[in-house]
């Protein structure tokens, strides 16, 4: 979503694209959400009650209560400041690994469709082969040797998520390739810079925005599936994932723990495919077509 | 038809060749090797050297390839670093648990999705499609790891009914296992059902919406006919490729539900490989869980050449 939204904004239909989104119920709400969320991600470090890490042997696992509205931890931290924090480091890492993604992935794809011939085919057989690799396994192989943090995520998560986008871009553009407009640019002496640059990029733009988005939101999935899996987020710092883990052997007496971070990260996921299922609708794409969930 | 097949077979092959190649390649590009990741900060020394000797690492790359390639095309899947063995022998069983998990979750889920797809086909846009739609959106949208964490909170803690945690040994024979593992295959059926669900809905409402279909109801033909004799073969049919695809989404969900419940499967071990830094011994994991992707869909695609004699004057 994040991705998506300077890149419309810069187009002069966006009031209208925006009103044709909430007008559907679910784009609506789905927006509403993603805002709510981008909002609090920002503004957390502002509103939270307590230091996210501070220990308190007093307060250990408190249900919610009006001094800990979600409650403490087993360690006597306050879940509330934890969840409100909780999705930062996962939004800016796939944020950025999202935007190296359709970077990557629509600039090959359309440089696949445009060349054609057997050097489009050999890498939609590799990538085709790459494809029947679990997304997971494949961030599993590089952690095991990189070890994990941020910067071993994003080009991992980018490169990985970055393939489907290649089959996006390249079967958005091959509706274009064989226009009139292509072959004029072609027959001119354009160069295949400017070709894919001026021609068809602004023609798959949309449908690139979307995959975009839709990716942003699977890799928040895959970044606290990692989390969770202590491939992620490491742990001193408030993350979603790492705190359902963290709540698994503690989860009968404070059940508090888990659900928390499970209903933002849930809201948050819900809300971002809501509203990129409204975006594609109102721009008329049709999102039939998925990569890896 | 047997060209065909043969050909699918040929493709199958080069993947997992290729799969294989990037395995390796991925590990030998990035700084450091097995050694250095599974010394850490000890990485240095005589330590280094006798493990680097001990790994066969102090040779040329290509040569250590062919070797371990080779080794695989025996069935030899080379040795962990951290655990001794051979890695053959710690992933026996557990591939053993991680199919009986995936198959158990494909046998209900399967004729469940398919019942309920068409159930919401045929009753399009009514309170029981939008329900159905609407749980089968979220069942997918929100992690594995939440949703079977939302399954122990309710089942097993709130009304006791199953355990949340498998407790039985890996080497439990498979009756055992399943009666101890309600749910770690109730979560990956559950999410299962909804992505085949949502396929067989749209391929269904798509034939319901053909010119075929308008003609039967247009010469009288009764409404349960049309159903069992027009729309279920030729929208079902489809669906079975797109089963084959879904494994791809059970086998990487495999790996968190696994760790979830501590289902002693390959999808847990890979986690407890990549904690202990054991590069060897994910490789060997990624590379079986892709052959099984790979060897599923295989089977998918001739059962569909085999049904859907379309198909086979369609692709050649």
């Amino acid at each position: 979503m994040i991705g998506a939204a300077p890149e419309i904004g810069r187009n002069a239909r966006q009031p209208r694209l925006l009103a044709r989104i909430v007008a559907r119920p679910s784009g609506a709400v789905g927006l509403a959400l993603v805002i709510l969320h981008v909002g609090v991600a920002l503004l957390a470090p502002f509103l939270v009650p307590h230091d996210f890490a501070a220990q308190n042997a007093d307060a250990i696992l408190l249900p919610p209560s009006t001094r800990y509205w979600f409650g403490t931890d087993m360690l006597g931290r306050d879940v509330f400041t934890r969840t409100l924090l909780g999705g930062r480091e996962a939004m800016l890492i796939c944020t950025i690994a999202t935007a190296l993604a359709v970077f990557w992935g629509g600039i090959v794809g359309i440089l696949v469709a445009l060349v054609g011939g057997w050097i489009d085919n050999a890498v939609m057989r590799c990538a085709d082969a790459l494809m029947s690799m679990p997304w997971i396994l494949f961030v599993m192989i590089f952690v095991a040797a990189l070890g994990t943090g941020t910067a071993t995520l994003i080009p991992i998560l980018s490169v990985s998520y970055g393939l489907s986008v290649v089959y996006l871009a390249r079967s958005a553009a091959l509706e274009f390739v064989t226009r009139d407009f292509v072959l004029a640019a072609q027959a001119r002496g354009e160069s295949r810079r400017t070709i894919i640059f001026r021609e068809l990029l602004p023609n798959v733009r949309d449908s690139l925005a979307v995959q975009g988005a839709m990716q942003w939101s699977w890799m928040i999935l895959g970044v606290s599936s990692l989390s969770y899996l202590g491939m992620g987020v490491p742990p001193p710092n408030p993350d979603w994932g790492l705190m359902v883990a963290d709540a698994r052997s503690i989860m009968s007496a404070a059940p508090w723990t888990a659900i928390f971070p499970m209903l933002a990260l849930s809201s948050l996921i819900i809300g971002a495919n809501l509203a990129v299922d409204a975006t594609a609708k109102a721009l008329g794409i049709d999102r039939n077509a998925r990569g890896q969930g | 038809m047997l060209k065909l097949i043969l050909q699918r077979f040929g493709a199958a092959c080069f993947t997992l060749a290729f799969i294989a190649i990037v395995v390796f390649g991925a590990v030998e590009l990035m700084p450091g090797n097995a050694c250095t990741a599974y010394l850490g900060r000890d990485a240095k020394g005589a330590k280094l050297e006798s493990c680097e000797k001990r790994l066969g690492l102090d040779r040329p790359a290509f040569e250590r390839f062919g070797e371990w390639a080779g080794r695989l095309a025996q069935g030899d899947l080379g040795e962990s670093v951290r655990r001794g063995k051979p890695i053959t022998e710690l992933v026996g069983w557990r591939l053993r648990n991680t199919i009986v998990l995936a198959v158990t979750a494909l046998l209900f889920g399967i004729p469940i999705a398919i019942g309920l797809g068409v159930l919401a086909a045929l009753r399009r846009d009514r309170p029981v499609d939008i329900l159905l739609s609407t749980t089968a959106i979220f069942a997918m949208t929100i992690p594995e790891f939440v949703s079977a964490t939302l399954l122990i909170l309710v089942f097993s803690i709130g009304l006791g009914w199953a355990a949340g945690v498998v407790t039985v040994s890996y080497k439990a024979p498979v009756l055992d296992l399943l009666a101890n593992s309600i749910l770690p295959a109730v979560t990956l059926t559950l999410v299962l059902t909804a992505h085949i669900l949502r396929m067989v809905r749209s391929s269904v409402i798509d034939v319901l919406e053909s010119e075929y279909v308008l003609m039967a109801h247009l010469k009288g033909v009764p409404f349960g006919r049309i159903v069992w004799r027009h729309v279920l073969p030729n929208s079902l049919l489809p669906a079975i490729s797109v089963i084959g695809l879904t494994m791809a989404w059970l086998l990487g969900g495999v790996v968190v539900v696994e760790s979830v419940y501590n289902y002693p499967g390959l999808g847990r071990m890979a986690v407890d490989a990549v904690a202990d830094r054991d590069i060897p011994l994910i490789q060997a994991i990624a590379l079986l869980i892709c052959g099984l992707y790979i060897l599923s869909n295989l089977a998918t695609d001739v059962l569909a050449l085999m049904l859907n004699p379309r198909l086979r004057t369609y692709r050649t």
